[in-house]
């Protein structure tokens, strides 16, 4: 090969979205460059203003260290949720425009074109899954998962650190398709022949396989790490049947990762050899077979959605029983049903594709087994239920959210048992059904539940509540937000309208259009308000604050840390007697502090520059190998196997937290909480609750 | 803890490397699971050359391209391979000097990294009769499969090289010992990877 791409393979001014404007012809299309370079300039400019405060604040070296290099989960965890933030806002506001172009594209036109509209749809599904829901969860897992079971942190920081970095780099990879364009224009998921160099031999295919490669390895790797820290991190007497239920659906979660995860990076790599060295795996000639990608790529896909799912039902578990002031009801039941719907996953995969030409009997088998996950779901919700039945029930934010679930997901369960008919599937393949049907399970289902935790767990990672009034407010404009965006398209899509379309003729539509529109609208409200409640907390965090960590009293060990807990967690490792470990020992008036004072020093790994440097490498490659810039490539790939082995290398890995330091923290502590007046749950959201929470069966005997 | 318990799956060190038994306990478990994860990246490329075989797209097939005698050689010297690490690892865990372990290692990437000269000829071989993976469906499958079980061996013996390096600057500290076991789990796994490659697409392409 003699051209090396130098310096700009094959970038060309092209890719800059002020150039649609220039070669415009007509309104639409001038609209359209329009909107995409403002989407550009304010990707742009948030880089921008971040990188100003950074550096006007001082903050760079405190951002290096504390931050970027830390291995500490609890760090990594707010980095993982902070992350899918951002994403979920530019997310957001994607779909926000495909619901204006919907209304305004009635009888053509509109602001978007439809080549512009299908890299919204692609952006908006790739960003929601792998780098807002992924994110969002893994950080939830990553912050609670090893105080929940007595740890002091994941069982291999470091590649918890990678795994991070490499998420956010397919996030960078993703803002940058934003500023040069185009992205993909085959969905989130990808289809072949469709993205092979035949159809689309531009960079956009490539910006979505190198950002998807990039975080599906970041998740595989964190599948390994959360799975091998609940089998070998749990503290004495953690048994597997005594571990609060939002670790036994991280660990069906890792699972379903470890092994979902690969059909993916095949699915993917296979794809980029097609599209690079013009392999024939899923070309239309040469001996290619597309359908091979279609299964290999919901044999990801499927599982996927409950490694989406299971954390959040993890989440619900815990709102249902401490808002509710019980012990979860059927603990047993819901660890079987967690664990049956990991399995089932893997066995339903052909129902994404039961139009494609397999026989009857085979997707009847197909249906058959997808009806099936109904069952344990279904135990779950009456589950759920049977909780709150003779509770003290809270109708707290997050349990409002829950509530708002178990209706909501109900119904789009519903719609799913009617599409896993493979006979109404045929009816209502690719309309705007499917897509009501997925929004319906994944918005109720796992936003309102990463929302939730959001909330039940922020006091314990920052010392203060958020603000409860902008709960209220953010959480019903969700509610109905959801509602009005999605319940119209149940109706557009048995009226007819197919999925992913950018105009359109018919005037019925137009009416549940509109309503969808202003669901949408109702959401960015939703949004605006979360981060309003955001601010309002920070500015009022000396009214919210809750210091002695147990706001909500707690079921579970992380409620008896300080908030924040200390970067080592546990004074000492805890001993556990039974479920519900914390709601036992605030009973008997003890604490997780060890017993005769047995403090020891504690070893606690050390910062590492790994994640990062690997992040950097990551997103630079994919960026180089997306526009040919060969003489960048190569030199990276290259710098990959250098790093790792001088990581091989690093000995000094550990630093020691002397025993005197942990014993004056956790004394501090305990004088703390000693002078700090209890509070019961009638005043949980007065300026009362600072944390040290009156058992409720104390509070229910006075 | 009982002396004869074992900590993880497969090849252990043993109560007398106390501390690098503990680390052990969950690092090989950690890389047994990332074995898993790999293997089921292995079983679909597998799966795929399955689906992919009858795809020859008129061009050269299995029978045109595959010769048994070399790849006999190739499985022999990985088998080869597979018992010099065994040997490394005893010595690993039996001597105190890390002098058998070494040449025990060094042995085993060398028969390795024979397999892979052999492996390369191979493909320059069937290059050679028009064997070249832009040819036909059948032929993608194969080069996406079986260089990729190259490649692992190369990086098994670059990761063997990067434990040397290790060993000659600190010794045989902790570190070190827990690399050569995971080394060596993920040698045989490679070992089985092959077996299936030899069963799959060169006895059943064929068959």
């Amino acid at each position: 090969m003699t051209d090396w791409g130098f310096p700009f393979g094959r970038l060309t001014l092209d890719a800059i979205p002020l150039s649609d404007i220039v070669t415009a012809h007509g309104r639409t299309e001038l609209l359209s460059g329009i909107t995409g370079s403002a989407a550009a300039g304010a990707a742009v400019l948030g880089a921008l203003v971040a990188l100003v405060i950074v550096t006007w604040k001082g903050w760079w070296k405190p951002l290096w260290s504390d931050w970027l290099t830390s291995v500490d989960h609890k760090k990594i965890g707010i980095m993982y949720i902070v992350f899918s933030f951002v994403m979920l806002a530019r997310a957001l506001a994607e779909a926000f425009v495909m619901r204006m172009q919907q209304v305004v594209g009635h009888d053509g036109g509109g602001i978007v074109m439809p080549e512009h509209f299908a890299q919204l749809f692609s952006t908006h599904g790739t960003i929601m899954i792998f780098f807002m829901a992924m994110p969002f969860l893994t950080g939830m897992i990553n912050y609670v998962m090893p105080l929940q079971i007595g740890a002091r942190d994941v069982a291999f920081p470091v590649l918890n650190s990678v795994s991070l970095m490499l998420t956010v780099a397919g996030g960078i990879i993703l803002m940058v398709s934003l500023v040069l364009e185009p992205f993909s224009t085959g969905g989130w998921s990808g289809y072949p022949p469709y993205t092979e160099a035949a159809f689309n031999p531009g960079a956009g295919p490539d910006y979505w396989i190198w950002a998807v490669t990039l975080s599906s390895l970041g998740t595989t790797f964190t599948g390994i790490n959360f799975a091998v820290t609940i089998y070998k991190k749990r503290c004495p007497g953690m048994t597997l049947m005594r571990m609060p239920l939002f670790t036994w659906t991280a660990l069906c979660t890792s699972i379903l990762m470890i092994f979902a995860m690969p059909p993916l990076t095949i699915a993917t790599a296979l794809l980029a050899l097609d599209r690079y060295l013009d392999f024939h795996l899923f070309t239309n000639g040469g001996g290619g077979n597309m359908m091979n990608y279609a299964n290999l790529f919901w044999l990801f896909g499927h599982p996927e959605v409950y490694i989406l799912i299971l954390p959040a039902f993890g989440v619900w578990s815990e709102v249902f029983s401490t808002f509710s002031g019980k012990t979860l009801y059927g603990y047993t039941a819901l660890v079987i049903a967690t664990m049956a719907i990991a399995v089932l996953s893997f066995t339903v995969w052909v129902h994404h594709f039961f139009t494609m030409g397999q026989s009857a009997n085979l997707n009847a088998a197909f249906g058959i087994a997808t009806m099936l996950i109904g069952v344990p779901t279904g135990v779950k919700i009456y589950d759920w239920m049977l909780t709150m039945y003779r509770g003290r029930v809270r109708i707290s934010v997050p349990m409002l959210y829950a509530l708002a679930f178990l209706f909501l997901f109900t119904i789009g369960g519903l719609s799913g048992i009617l599409l896993a008919n493979p006979t109404i599937d045929y009816q209502t393949h690719n309309t705007l059904f499917l897509v009501a049907h997925f929004h319906n399970m994944l918005i109720p289902g796992l936003l309102f539940g990463m929302i939730a935790g959001y909330t039940m767990w922020f006091p314990k990672a920052f010392g203060f509540r958020l603000d409860e009034k902008w709960g209220y407010r953010a959480a019903w404009c969700w509610i109905f937000g959801f509602m009005g965006a999605f319940f119209p398209l149940y109706a557009l899509g048995l009226m007819g309208m197919p999925r992913r379309m950018a105009d359109y003729f018919t005037g019925a539509w137009l009416p549940w259009t509109v309503v969808a529109l202003a669901g949408a609208g109702l959401i960015v409200l939703a949004f605006t308000f979360l981060l309003v409640q955001l601010r309002v907390s920070v500015r009022d965090r000396a009214r919210l604050a809750v210091p002695v960590g147990d706001p909500w009293d707690g079921r579970s060990l992380e409620w008896g840390l300080p908030a924040p807990p200390p970067e080592w967690n546990f004074p000492a490792l805890p001993r556990v007697e039974g479920r519900d470990a914390f709601a036992t020992l605030k009973m008997t008036g003890e604490d997780l502090g060890p017993p005769d004072d047995g403090y020891e020093d504690i070893r606690m790994p050390k910062n590492a520059v790994l994640g990062p440097v690997i992040g950097a490498l990551g997103t630079g490659l994919a960026f180089a190998l997306t526009w040919y810039l060969w003489w960048l490539a190569l030199p990276l790939a290259a710098l990959v196997p250098v790093v790792l082995i001088a990581q091989g290398f690093r000995r000094d890995t550990e630093k020691v937290i002397p025993a005197h330091e942990v014993r004056e923290t956790w004394r501090a502590f305990r004088a703390l909480a000693a002078r700090t007046p209890r509070v019961s749950r009638r005043a949980e959201y007065t300026r009362d609750n600072r944390g040290h929470a009156i058992p409720m069966p104390q509070e229910a005997a006075e | 803890m009982s002396a004869t318990q074992t900590r993880h799956p497969g090849l252990n060190l043993g109560s007398n490397h106390q501390s690098a038994d503990d680390r052990a306990e969950t690092e090989v478990f950690g890389f047994w699971v990332f074995m898993m994860s790999d293997a089921i990246l292995f079983g679909l490329l597998m799966a795929t050359y399955v689906v992919m075989r009858p795809n020859t797209n008129g061009g050269p097939g299995p029978h045109d391209l595959f010769e048994l005698k070399s790849i006999f050689i190739e499985t022999m010297l990985l088998l080869a391979s597979s018992v010099a690490i065994g040997f490394s690892h005893l010595a690993l865990k039996h001597e105190d000097r890390p002098t058998k372990m070494v040449i025990w290692l060094v042995v085993a990437m060398a028969l390795a990294l024979a397999f892979v000269g052999f492996e390369i000829h191979d493909f320059l071989k069937m290059a050679g009769k028009g064997g070249v993976p832009q040819a036909s469906g059948f032929l993608s499958a194969f080069f996406a499969l079986v260089p990729l079980h190259g490649l692992h061996v190369s990086a098994a013996c670059l990761w063997g090289l990067a434990i040397l390096g290790q060993l000659a600057r600190y010794g045989l500290d902790d570190g070190v010992k827990v690399s050569m076991v995971r080394l060596a789990v993920l040698w045989h796994f490679l070992d089985l990877v092959w077996i299936g490659i030899f069963s799959l697409v060169y006895i059943g392409g064929l068959a």
